[in-house]
């Protein structure tokens, strides 16, 4: 009776989840139906004679973008990181001065709408030349990921043990010493944790790009979907190709580092 | 750093660590001055001047005080900007906490694959906003969408979901119900599994039945996360730009103008761009935003104080 209970809570669990995931369905479906099929009553539920024109046609022009999106997504990680994570160290293990305001002025930046900041930039990069530069979008989507990255890393280095510190102190290392060599490696998965989140959210975003990388040619690849929308054939079998090939840093993210995404949702929010 | 004075040898080298700490607090602090204060004061100062598109490239914008906080208050568009921002941050929270909470509360019950598809309810988050908003655009389409196709094989009649001023505040805030329930999901799952099991197990030998354990236990016990869940979600739905502005970018009309979307169209989405009261819609946006972010940092605090 248990276990039969249980097999139905699984049926019920997957017609949920199909249901949760049939845009993705969608999308992929989508991507494989040919031009001339596309706009048919009733839509083809399933790519019974899938062509692959649309994934041609990103092999085709999207190449450059999908390369500046990986670069931008990259260099945002590796800047994350590098100013998150000794912030991180301070506001966990050395109790500084003003690290409660710090800590409120950081959940309060996390806060700020990024068309905003696009604005501020926007201006910023009008005078100094940023605009339409793969580092000026750098920059700006690092705003995404700089607080997130500090209050993860903070909550993961108060769980290094004080002894380890201890330790290394005692064997003459200095505080430096001991920010490298002892708690960066202990927080690996801290580290893990904000440069993925830090890749995906450069990877994904669109308000930055097309405020400040609109006309020149440093597009990513969400301004690859976008021209195609604006297009006025608007070609959704190409769209949807491209959209696919956009997701794949996502599904990778959650195939490998399933855990290190459960921990960054809820890193950001509430402390355990 | 080494300089300072200290009679014990070995300890020269940990010269007071809340002095030192400043070292490593000096990139984020300076990053934050660079890239977080300057940038929004320059938001600040477009606010309060008078831009034209040669004036913005000069740089010699009259300075007109809070003219454009005025004039963005008065105009027709002001009050539909916020009345939609209102309705759908509001319904979005709505729909987003409630099926966040069932779908947590079924996945807390443990049968097999539970693991497995919990993380798939993943992907709508992780995925580019631009990807999941042309995927809703093509499905909501009025002529070749799957919706329709499904609505009129049902008999009902199809609907111009982004192309009609009554459905499209409807359209949009069904993809983002969508994106916004994985986090309510794992917030609020995460909180069922801080609640001890024991608590249920007594209450079920004195007779509660299941619903009546969801009411007096896990609720008033989910409380503090549920509060955390629902001001964090406030907050990020006050911030939606993307999926609106692919989806139907405000349109039609203004049917479906937020304050952010309404900032950014004022802004950037005609080649007569008016930064000044871009800027102020921005602004007003923001003090809206951190009234609530305090709010929530508030409730955090007394919940670790607690």
């Amino acid at each position: 009776m248990n276990t039969r209970r249980r097999w139905w809570k699984t049926a019920v669990g997957i017609v949920l989840t199909a249901l949760m995931l049939f845009p993705v369905y969608w999308m992929v479906n989508v991507s494989l139906t040919p031009r001339d099929r596309m706009r048919q009553t009733p839509p083809d539920w399933f790519p019974t004679s899938p062509t692959f024109e649309g994934y041609a046609a990103v092999l085709r022009e999207q190449l450059p973008a999908l390369g500046t999106s990986l670069l931008i997504g990259v260099c945002t990680a590796v800047l994350t990181v590098v100013v998150a994570a000794p912030a991180g160290f301070a506001l966990a293990k050395l109790s500084p001065l003003g690290g409660g305001p710090l800590h409120f002025v950081l959940v309060i930046a996390q806060m700020i709408p990024s068309i905003i900041m696009a604005m501020g930039f926007y201006s910023v990069y009008l005078t100094v030349g940023g605009l339409d530069t793969w580092w000026g979008l750098v920059i700006a989507d690092s705003t995404l990921a700089v607080p997130f990255g500090v209050l993860v890393f903070t909550a993961f280095m108060s769980a290094v043990p004080d002894e380890i510190i201890q330790a290394a102190r005692i064997d003459g290392a200095g505080l430096w010493r001991t920010f490298r060599s002892v708690v960066l490696p202990a927080s690996r998965n801290a580290v893990v944790t904000v440069s993925l989140f830090a890749f995906l959210w450069a990877w994904s975003d669109f308000v930055f790009a097309n405020t400040l990388n609109g006309s020149g040619d440093v597009r990513p690849i969400t301004l690859g979907i976008y021209r195609y929308i604006g297009n006025n054939d608007q070609d959704w079998n190409a769209i949807m190709a491209t959209a696919v090939v956009a997701s794949v840093p996502a599904a990778v993210l959650l195939v490998v580092a399933q855990r290190y995404v459960a921990a960054g949702v809820t890193a950001g929010a509430v402390k355990d | 750093m080494t300089t300072a004075p200290s009679r014990n040898g070995p300890r020269r080298r940990w010269p007071s660590p809340r002095t030192t700490a400043w070292g490593f607090l000096a990139p984020v602090v300076v990053y934050l001055v660079a890239f977080y204060l300057y940038p929004l004061l320059r938001n600040l100062d477009l606010s309060l001047r008078d831009y034209t598109v040669r004036s913005f490239v000069r740089d010699d914008a009259a300075f007109v005080g809070l003219d454009n906080y005025a004039r963005v208050v008065t105009s027709a568009a002001f009050a539909p900007a916020l009345w939609n921002t209102l309705v759908f941050t509001a319904l979005s929270l709505v729909f987003q906490y409630g099926i966040g909470l069932a779908l947590a509360v079924f996945f807390h019950q443990h049968f097999r694959l539970s693991v497995s598809l919990r993380a798939l309810f993943l992907v709508p988050w992780l995925l580019p906003l631009i990807v999941s908003a042309s995927t809703w655009s093509w499905m909501l389409n009025s002529e070749s969408g799957v919706v329709n196709s499904v609505l009129t094989a049902f008999g009902a009649d199809p609907v111009n979901w982004l192309t009609s001023p009554r459905y499209s505040l409807l359209a949009v805030l069904v993809a983002n119900v969508w994106i916004g329930i994985p986090f309510n999901l794992v917030l609020l799952y995460s909180g069922l599994r801080n609640i001890p099991p024991q608590l249920h197990e007594a209450a079920a030998l004195d007779g509660a039945g299941g619903w009546q354990r969801f009411w007096r236990i896990t609720m008033p016990l989910l409380r503090p996360v549920s509060a955390i869940t629902l001001l964090l979600g406030l907050v990020y739905t006050l911030k939606v730009f993307d999926i609106i502005w692919i989806m139907t970018q405000g349109g039609p009309g203004n049917s479906s103008t937020t304050l952010a979307t309404w900032s950014y169209e004022l802004g950037f989405g005609s080649l007569l761009p008016r930064f000044g009261p871009a800027a102020a819609v921005g602004n007003l946006l923001i003090i809206i935003a951190l009234f609530f972010g305090v709010i929530h940092i508030l409730v955090q605090r007394r919940q670790e104080a607690a």
